[in-house]
């Protein structure tokens, strides 16, 4: 699992960065979704890798903890979907508004050489 | 704990959210409802922020460094969310007061009317910048990041156009990446310690294992790149003056703060884990805030002395501001020099202020000439008519007499700040700062590092004078027509600036120095900190707090 998890971690930020290098604003906002699917696995991966346990412990008395998965880390990727959901909506506003005052999806709002 | 006190320290943070949230059930034909709301909230985050600057003084007895400390939620300490009042922090609450209520005022001037929703959009700025000085959790420093960010977004686009839209696409995209480097960073602090607390983060440092250490490198190295796109260091910068000069006049003025927020963090968690007491991870990157700060001030120097418009050199003479408190705190990371800190948290306030004073300055003085250079040079770029490029004429308000004079002192005291020469509190400033390089501590007062910072110093100073005398005269002396009369509206923040940052901060320049000094000593022992943050119990067990 380990492994699985590790590959695409690093197929998903290794196309994001290439993506965002892009000249295109398309590619650019594709390239910053895919980055920050692979962050957001990063951050679940750094909770260890546990399958089929419970994130939330029961209420009283001594629970053993390694039986149950560390919630911290699934709070986080709950906040960071959000906060990356919201600004890459905004993002793409913003490269709309710019596709429609330039006329061009360049992300210079230029094509080269003009 | 006692009641009204306590709560004070999550004031700041509220009192934005509140009325930012209140202005969003309003429509645009409120907004001088609206500015007066605004001003009402920025005065009163003002005292409270005045208020806890003097709690955080403490007592005598305590060595004059009080923790505040306040526990959303009353979890313990080191497993809820705390924020955490110190020296630091209250004196970047007071710069935020101090700049965001004459940048308000300057908007209502005219600025407000050519967007949507800019007061709201300012508010929650407010509340981005002052959460993040507040909090004491690195995951939650995260989250006031990007209040902060999505409205800075907002307000950079505030009165679109094709420049601010083109800057925008910029800012975003490189903002967002530095976004998601955060999280890439705060999950392996997590994943490697356990904690994301920044005090019980620091506890655990020294006692890493030897595998783990070089992780906890990484992460620190990935945050850092974070904040140092935030501080706008050399070569992390390249999106920033163009940003800052595209920016709407208000808008900019806050904006020279958020490049403090970059230095702020920089200070706070680069002192406090890889401070004295990190075992083998002490000093950790303090080599690359030297130097690259250090470059920083180059660069900076350097588009200031090729800037033709005052917008664009106000946003390099940021960079200089930037790029000199990155050295000091690479100082005060590397070799624990307390006297250069302080002075440099001196310079820091006057600098920041003399900034936004100067971004204000920027259209007052280039009203005429400069629009009209504008419009010609992207005329030739793009080639297309500019009916709709073409920007609002002026709100002409109430307008005094020798108002133009005015604003030729505020310039002159502008320049003299961000120069260091004397009369005024950034001379005293760069003198403390000079003085500290050059004694330094032990056997480290002879580094080249010390002598090129010295040399960059004083160099810097130089070109600042330069560029700024030679916009002067451009405007002042040898404009063909003479500027248009500046409304009240926009000259009473300018004023206030000048008065807060040049004139008070020079007479009470003893005082204020004197803080900043215990603040660098604080800055410099982290166990204060860490033990007003650890060790804290819950605020109330049975009578609900």
């Amino acid at each position: 699992m380990e492994l699985i998890l590790s590959l695409a971690i690093g197929v998903l930020v290794g196309s994001g960065v290439w993506l965002i290098l892009r000249p295109r604003s398309f590619q650019v906002i594709v390239g910053l979704c895919l980055l920050s699917y692979g962050v957001n696995l990063f951050i679940f991966g750094m909770g260890r890798l546990v399958s089929g346990a419970a994130p939330i412990m029961p209420k009283g008395g001594f629970v053993d903890p390694a039986a149950y998965a560390d919630p911290v880390p699934q709070a986080l990727v709950l906040t960071a979907i959000v906060i990356s959901f919201a600004t890459t909506a905004l993002f793409l506003v913003v490269i709309m508004a710019s596709r429609g005052l330039t006329g061009t999806d360049h992300v210079n709002g230029r094509e080269r050489g003009q | 704990m006692n009641g009204g006190p306590a709560h004070l320290i999550v004031l700041p943070i509220l009192i934005p959210m509140i009325t930012g949230a209140m202005m969003l059930l309003y429509d645009e034909r409120q907004r001088r409802t609206k500015l007066g709301f605004g001003l009402a909230s920025c005065l009163v985050q003002l005292v409270v922020a005045c208020l806890l600057l003097t709690g955080a003084e403490g007592t005598k007895a305590g060595g004059g460094n009080a923790i505040g400390l306040y526990l959303l939620g009353d979890w313990p300490s080191p497993y809820g969310i705390v924020l955490v009042l110190d020296r630091l922090s209250a004196m970047m609450l007071v710069i935020t007061g101090i700049l965001a209520l004459p940048a308000l005022l300057y908007s209502g001037a005219g600025w407000h009317q050519r967007g949507q929703r800019f007061h709201a959009l300012f508010q929650f700025l407010l509340m981005g910048l002052n959460g993040a000085f507040l909090t004491g959790d690195l995951f939650n420093l995260f989250v006031f990041f990007e209040v902060m960010l999505a409205a800075s977004y907002a307000l950079l686009l505030h009165g679109s156009g094709r420049e601010r839209v083109g800057a925008g696409v910029h800012y975003i995209a490189v903002n967002l990446t530095a976004s998601l480097l955060f999280l890439l960073g705060a999950a392996i602090i997590y994943g490697v310690t356990g904690t994301l607390n920044m005090a019980d983060l620091a506890t655990r440092i020294p006692h890493l294992s030897a595998e783990d250490r070089p992780l906890v490198h990484a992460a620190g190295a990935v945050l850092g790149m974070v904040f140092l796109v935030k501080a706008g260091m050399w070569p992390l910068s390249l999106w920033l003056p163009r940003t800052y000069m595209a920016a709407s006049a208000p808008a900019a003025a806050v904006f020279a703060l958020l490049t403090k927020v970059g230095v702020y963090v920089i200070l706070r968690l680069g002192l406090l884990v890889f401070g004295a007491g990190a075992g083998a991870s002490a000093g950790f990157g303090a080599d690359v805030l030297i130097w690259g700060g250090m470059a920083t001030v180059v660069f900076g120097m350097t588009g200031a002395l090729a800037a033709q418009a005052l917008g664009r050199m106000a946003a390099n003479l940021t960079l200089v501001s930037s790029g000199t408190m990155l050295t000091i705190a690479g100082f005060a990371l590397g070799q624990g020099d307390a006297v250069m800190l302080g002075a440099g948290l001196f310079y820091m306030l006057g600098s920041t202020a003399a900034l936004a004073a100067l971004f204000l300055l920027a259209e007052p003085m280039s009203r005429e000439q400069g629009a009209a250079a504008v419009l010609a040079l992207s005329a030739e770029l793009y080639g297309v008519d500019l009916s709709e490029d073409e920007p609002e004429p002026p709100d002409t308000g109430v307008v005094l007499p020798g108002s133009l004079t005015i604003v030729g002192f505020c310039f002159a005291a502008c320049a003299l700040m961000l120069a260091g020469l004397p009369p005024l509190a950034g001379f005293l400033g760069k003198f403390a700062m000079l003085a500290g390089a050059i004694s330094g501590v032990g056997d480290a007062a002879l580094s080249p590092a010390r002598w090129t910072f010295v040399a960059l110093l004083i160099v810097s100073g130089l070109a600042a004078m330069i560029a700024l005398v030679r916009i002067g005269m451009q405007s002042f002396w040898a404009s063909e027509e003479d500027l248009p009369a500046v409304p009240v509206l926009e000259l009473l923040p300018i004023v206030a600036l000048v008065v807060a940052g040049g004139i008070v901060l020079t007479i009470e320049a003893e005082g204020v120095m004197r803080y900043m000094q215990r603040t660098a000593d604080a800055l410099l022992q982290p166990q204060i900190y860490i033990h007003g943050v650890v060790t804290a119990p819950p605020v109330a067990e049975g009578n609900g707090g």
